[in-house]
């Protein structure tokens, strides 16, 4: 299969050739040609001002109807004892397609001694909570969180199903998924209903230099899952009058094949830094671990968690779960503050999701100023502790 | 004991770019290069092989036929065969679509006791190939695979990382894995297996070698289509501040505080 194109629209002006990742395509006297080295990406058909190239139909006819699937759901992480903030940033969004769909808004939540926390469920919009509380719920294991999942989804049908990009979401979502055979996309950024009631999901790709539409047309649910901290929690200033659903499921669901030994919640300097809503992280400029001193000073005035670069924590400066980027973590805080970072993009990609991004460099010419939204071209020994003087004298703290 | 490990052919993706002027995808200077996270894979893989010496390392890749340069790579390090998937029908597939054919590939390998996935490809970043992978073959399996040990033959000990910390399983063969780079550092090519890379014929296996139908594979077979494809939002103007020390300062602190930076 290839993309079709129409020789009546198009003019040979080459631009295709150009938008093409693997060169397959080629410009006679008359119009484009497309060879086997296509991969159907698509770039093309965004590529032509003249609309002459489309994409091939593809005829993944439904084989249920799809009309018996209603309702926009959320799983809701349960972690030892809370619920993990994505989860309201996701009923927040679940509400609105929820009513531009004219549907309910549900949410389940899985765990062990749950004690009520569904109730504050209801301040977001949930009409209806389903709960599932069971010992072997108490620890996350892929088989048994997907198979309670899997078996309500049968039961229920809803037609959009909410997870959060966590570790948690992004192992077991696409468990749940397959097993449903259905399709999913990963750390949406933008959730929308298109004209024809789809589940419109925007995500970045390509360590985030493209963007990409995505629909699941025939297949139910549409399942997306969306990292935390992309979309904002707003409760309703009055709860929902919702009602508890609490299913009988088969013992079957809870047996796992997978045994857990141990859970640990780890200390340590990059233990927070992942949910922490202000991020400032040191670069090989700070040269020194000592000086890293005065990052914690600047994030702990802002409640907030230090993150490093690779080459930090290559030159022994910062700890491994300090390191944000490629190989590190992604972080997308409220304000990432990059200190003494060039920004190479193995780190920019761990990064670049931040609402506010600051960089304090002393190379004008560094690449992090081409991602940041406030550059500081200055001496970081200089400016870190000035800025930090600056807010304890706004605070009216001795300084 | 037979490791499968799942390599993935991407492009560079620091250097894809949309040309601002055209809208489309900047592909010159672009080079194709092995999954970075997937050499973990691979060395988590001749790691066992190292100890365990009656192990078998099949390397296998879906893409087009240049894919198979990732493969000459993984027999360089030490993988013992390699498997290239390819054909025009295997074009556009999703996630679900390359698990299912990558699925039927490893049934044809069978007994497979372990397969190794990198924690996600830098393309797409979903990271969901490798679980999808292991559900459609209804195997067990562990994401984030930062360490791990044999129990016994039939059972490994996996620490995987979390979001707060860390989870230790006992995981039973068959089943697979995704693993983060704590798993070792990749080894480099040997003389001796680049030579004998060079003489290795990699099979290529397209629909009917799988015994899967046409319509069940690439775009086809796909849940998910991409509709539309575009540059990000380009960023509101960046602020560069300027004047002394002082007056940047003065200057940060108001524009965070107008941005309701928490904690200001």
């Amino acid at each position: 299969m290839k993309p079709l194109v129409d020789k009546e629209l198009c003019v040979a002006c080459g631009e295709c050739i150009d938008a093409c990742p693997v060169g397959a395509i080629s410009v006679g006297d008359e119009c484009a040609e497309i060879s086997d080295e296509c991969t159907l990406c698509g770039m093309c058909v965004d590529a032509c001002q003249y609309g002459a190239i489309s994409m091939p139909d593809v005829g993944t006819g439904a084989d249920e109807d799809l009309s018996r699937y209603k309702g926009v759901w959320v799983f809701v992480e349960w972690r030892h004892g809370t619920v993990h903030r994505v989860s309201y940033e996701l009923l927040t969004v679940g509400r609105k397609l929820a009513e531009k769909k004219g549907t309910d808004l549900c949410a389940v939540i899985q765990g062990h001694k749950l004690d009520g926390v569904e109730k504050d469920l209801f301040r977001y919009g949930a009409k209806t909570v389903y709960v599932v509380d069971h010992p072997s719920l108490a620890h996350f294991t892929d088989e048994i969180y997907g198979n309670v999942l899997v078996e309500l989804v049968r039961r229920y049908r809803p037609e959009i199903l909410l997870a959060g990009g966590t570790s948690t979401g992004r192992s077991f979502i696409p468990r749940v998924a397959a097993m449903l055979q259905t399709g999913l996309t990963a750390d949406c950024t933008e959730l929308d209903i298109n004209d024809e009631g789809l589940l419109l999901q925007t995500r970045p790709a390509f360590g985030g230099n493209i963007m990409a539409s995505i629909l699941c047309p025939y297949r139910r649910p549409q399942i997306a899952t969306v990292r935390p901290k992309v979309l904002r929690a707003e409760p309703l200033d009055m709860p929902v009058d919702g009602q508890v659903v609490r299913p009988d499921l088969p013992g079957a669901c809870f047996v796992s094949r997978v045994e857990v030994l141990e859970e640990q919640v780890l200390e340590g300097p990059g233990a927070n830094i992942a949910e922490a809503d202000v991020v400032v992280s040191g670069g090989r400029g700070l040269q020194r671990k000592e000086n890293f001193a005065m990052l914690e000073e600047l994030a702990s005035l802002l409640n907030g968690a230090v993150g490093a670069s690779r080459g930090a924590v290559e030159a022994g400066l910062a700890d491994p779960s300090q390191q944000v980027g490629q190989t590190g973590r992604t972080v997308a805080p409220v304000l990432y503050m990059a200190v003494g970072i060039s920004g190479a993009v193995q780190h920019v990609v761990g990064m670049q999701g931040s609402k506010v991004i600051v960089a304090v460099n002393r190379d004008p010419e560094a690449p992090i100023f081409d991602v940041c939204h406030f550059g500081v071209v200055a001496d970081l020994f200089e400016f870190v502790p000035a800025f930090i003087r600056k807010i304890r004298k706004e605070r009216g703290e001795e300084v | 004991m037979h490791i499968v490990v799942c390599l993935k052919q991407v492009p560079e993706s620091q250097n894809v770019r949309i040309d601002p002027k055209t809208n489309t995808l900047i592909r010159q200077g672009v080079a194709s290069v092995l999954n970075p996270f997937d050499y973990f894979a691979l060395e988590a893989a001749l790691t066992i092989k190292d100890e365990r010496l009656d192990t078998k390392v099949t390397a296998i890749t879906m893409g087009p036929p240049q894919a198979k340069e990732v493969l000459m790579d993984a027999l360089s390090r030490g993988a013992d065969d390699a498997i290239l998937i390819s054909h025009r029908a295997f074009a556009g597939a999703d996630t679900w679509a390359t698990s299912f054919t990558l699925a039927a590939a490893i049934r044809r390998l069978e007994p497979v006791d372990l397969i190794v996935c990198g924690k996600q490809a830098i393309d797409g970043d979903t990271a969901q190939v490798g679980p999808e992978l292991a559900t459609i073959l209804n195997r067990p399996y562990a994401t984030y695979v930062k360490s791990f040990e044999f129990v016994d033959d039939s059972h490994l000990k996996i620490t995987r990382q979390t979001d707060e910390g860390v989870a230790v399983w006992r995981l039973p063969l068959p089943a697979l894995v995704t693993v983060l780079k704590d798993v070792g550092e990749p080894r480099p090519r040997s003389y001796r297996a680049t030579l004998r890379a060079r003489r290795y014929e990699i099979p290529v296996w397209g629909p009917e070698e799988l015994g899967v139908d046409e319509d069940s594979v690439g775009l086809k077979g796909s849940y998910t289509q991409v509709v539309r494809i575009f540059s990000p939002e380009r960023k509101k103007d960046r602020i560069m501040l300027r004047g002394s020390v002082e007056e940047m300062v003065d200057e940060l602190y108001y524009w965070l505080k107008e941005q309701r930076v928490p904690g200001l």
